[in-house]
């Protein structure tokens, strides 16, 4: 459960107070699967990198599964980030030197599981994205959409409550396109909240909620129509 | 994150960036090499003189003319005296003293020395029998100076293998006879090689009785009196008793200097210590720019990986396991380039051995010990700066790969 209540960010740039959030109040249930579209520069991205715990608000409360997280330091951000969060980013963000099975490897190595436990589960999510056969491949070894599907892989092998996802579809041509967002769907059918970014009304229309923004404020939230309630 | 992960993650972005890593490691392997050797060579010079000393055995004593003050005005200024003569009734009296084993007084001059119309240019010698133990000499052929009186002027002399070939070149030099300044002498005795007379080339010496010498170089005054004390431990009270001895029969004036084999040594020690470690210093230099070097490549490293720091915090990573990360980049590089180097400067050093064998080169365990810890201290220290960088590095920033 996320829940916002009057979140605000402010940056100074040079000797410009830019509001990227205004005043968010916003709720997003466990399970739900919801777009946030808007322009760019329109704070969708703030957005999610504060529901995400990587950006700190300014002002406002944030209360993730019911915990106060405002107050926490660096290292318990970190912590909570690990266990509860899972981030897909529009340009992959693989580390081009590691396998695609080190790569998913990765956060439970930081999180510093033992190594068996980390193989069986790290098998066991990229057989779930059809991924078995390339798990020793390196990232530029792979295709934009088999990357993408890795970057879901270790984005869900600490097994997160929340799915983020900035722009999953951005790099990838429509059908590549198409099979992350059927992975990524198929996840949120299996529980887990999702929360994907987009400027692409085709990727928002199959969401479940549509969440507009503009200059930092939520301006349009509601369920898609026809979508399960 | 684990230990052994660690390590792993570590040594994959080190082998992913192959030229950096290398060149990173050359420099250190450079560093530390330079250091091996240097204090190699130091230390070979002080085993090699020290060696020397050594040889000649610790139980020797140098008894010299004069008094030599390390302030004030030399003594006999101001009473308008110089100092005393050694002469060979004061070698005598040094031999009665107890615990003297052996004295061999010394004369030491050059004259022309020639034999059947060649002649030479060649230092000489005039001292006693004892002279033969004193300065653990060989023979190659005939047989030493005749023990005797002091006094006793024989027309006897012994001479280097160098100079028996160069004045003998076409007989035994054994039996012949020489020509010195204005005297003859009959060579007895033809030097073997082993034998140590530190400011002398064996092979090029003629060694005469003391008082022959005297009369050739026409002087009453000893150059120097080599006492050998019957064991080590009586070295000070030896040393006091000569000083006494000599006082005594120089109206009470101390007028003459004794140098034990012991001070000589040390002060030979000092001297070789301070050489190797102004060379461990020069080396240690190139050390501290390797570790610089570190420090300005893992910056670049760190700023080509800003995406990727971000990504690791987006994955929970905390900042001190950053750090950890890249620092532990830093201490493997530098530890790996203090092995590297360590080798090459082991192998050099043994070269080195080989080329000059007289020279016993080989690193004291200080200049090891001290060439790894800089090595490895400058990795982390050098390493620090960049990896707390990047561990301060703002996760939205670093992943829109803005810097």
């Amino acid at each position: 459960m996320i829940e916002l209540r009057g979140i605000h960010r402010r940056f100074q740039v040079g000797d410009q107070l830019v509001r990227a959030l205004d005043d968010v109040n916003l709720t997003i249930g466990d399970g739900e699967y919801a777009s946030i579209m808007g322009p760019s520069g329109s704070g969708k991205s703030t957005l999610l990198n504060v529901v995400g715990l990587l950006d700190r608000p300014s002002a406002g409360q944030y209360l993730l599964d019911g915990r106060e997280t405002t107050g926490l330091d660096d290292d318990a951000l970190a912590a909570v980030r690990a266990r509860r969060i899972g981030f897909i980013f529009q340009s992959f963000h693989l580390v081009p030197r590691l396998t695609a099975f080190e790569n998913v490897e990765l956060p439970m190595v930081l999180a510093g599981f033992a190594p068996a436990e980390r193989r069986a589960r790290v098998a066991e999510v990229l057989a779930a994205l059809s991924l078995t056969d390339r798990a020793h491949h390196r990232p530029d070894q792979l295709s934009g959409g088999q990357r993408q599907r890795v970057a879901i892989a270790r984005a869900m092998v600490m097994r997160p409550t929340v799915l983020l996802a900035d722009e999953p579809t951005g790099n990838l041509d429509h059908v590549s396109g198409a099979e992350v967002l059927a992975a990524l769907e198929s996840l949120n059918a299996g529980g887990i909240t999702l929360v994907v970014v987009t400027h692409d009304d085709e990727v928002a229309a199959r969401s479940h909620r549509q969440i507009r923004m503009r200059d930092g404020r939520v301006v349009h939230d509601a369920p898609t129509p026809g979508a399960p309630p | 994150m684990r230990f052994a992960d660690l390590l792993h993650l570590a040594s994959e972005s080190l082998l992913r960036a192959r030229l950096r890593s290398a060149m990173m490691l050359l420099a250190m392997a450079i560093g530390v090499a330079a250091v091996v050797v240097l204090t190699s060579l130091g230390e070979g010079a002080r085993r090699y003189v020290t060696g020397e000393f050594q040889a000649l055995g610790t139980d020797l004593l140098i008894v010299l003319p004069g008094r030599s003050e390390t302030t004030g005005v030399q003594p006999g200024l101001f009473s308008g005296e110089t100092p005393r003569d050694l002469t060979l009734d004061d070698a005598r009296a040094l031999l009665r003293i107890p615990g003297v084993a052996r004295v061999s007084p010394l004369v030491v001059g050059s004259a022309p020395v020639s034999s059947l119309g060649l002649t030479r240019e060649v230092p000489v010698i005039g001292t006693n029998s004892d002279f033969y133990y004193v300065r653990k000499l060989s023979m190659g052929r005939g047989r030493f100076l005749p023990p005797g009186e002091l006094e006793r002027d024989m027309a006897v002399c012994v001479i280097g293998m160098k100079v028996a070939a160069e004045l003998f070149p076409d007989g035994p030099a054994l039996g012949g006879s020489l020509r010195i300044g204005e005297r003859r002498f009959r060579v007895i005795g033809v030097l073997g090689e082993s034998g140590r007379a530190v400011g002398f080339d064996l092979q090029e010496l003629v060694i005469i009785p003391v008082s022959s010498a005297q009369q050739v170089f026409d002087t009453e005054s000893l150059f120097r009196v080599l006492v050998q004390a019957a064991d080590h431990d009586a070295i000070p009270r030896t040393r006091d008793a000569i000083r006494a001895a000599i006082t005594a029969r120089h109206q009470g004036e101390e007028d003459i200097t004794v140098v034990t084999q012991d001070a000589v040594l040390a002060t030979f020690n000092r001297i070789f210590t301070a050489l190797t470690l102004t060379l461990a210093g020069i080396a240690s230099i190139s050390l501290a720019v390797a570790g610089i070097l570190i420090m300005n490549v893992m910056l670049v490293a760190v700023s080509q990986r800003t995406a990727e720091v971000g990504l690791l915090k987006a994955l929970g990573a905390r900042g001190r396991q950053i750090t950890a990360l890249f620092l532990a980049e830093a201490i493997l590089l530098s530890v790996a380039g203090a092995a590297a180097g360590l080798m090459v400067g082991q192998l050099a050093t043994v070269a080195i051995g080989r080329i000059y064998p007289s020279l016993p080169v080989g690193a004291p365990a200080w200049a090891v010990v001290l060439a790894v810890v800089i090595a490895v201290t400058s990795g982390i220290v050098f390493g620090l700066l960049p990896a707390r960088r990047a561990a301060r590095l703002d996760p939205v920033v670093a992943l829109a790969g803005r810097r």
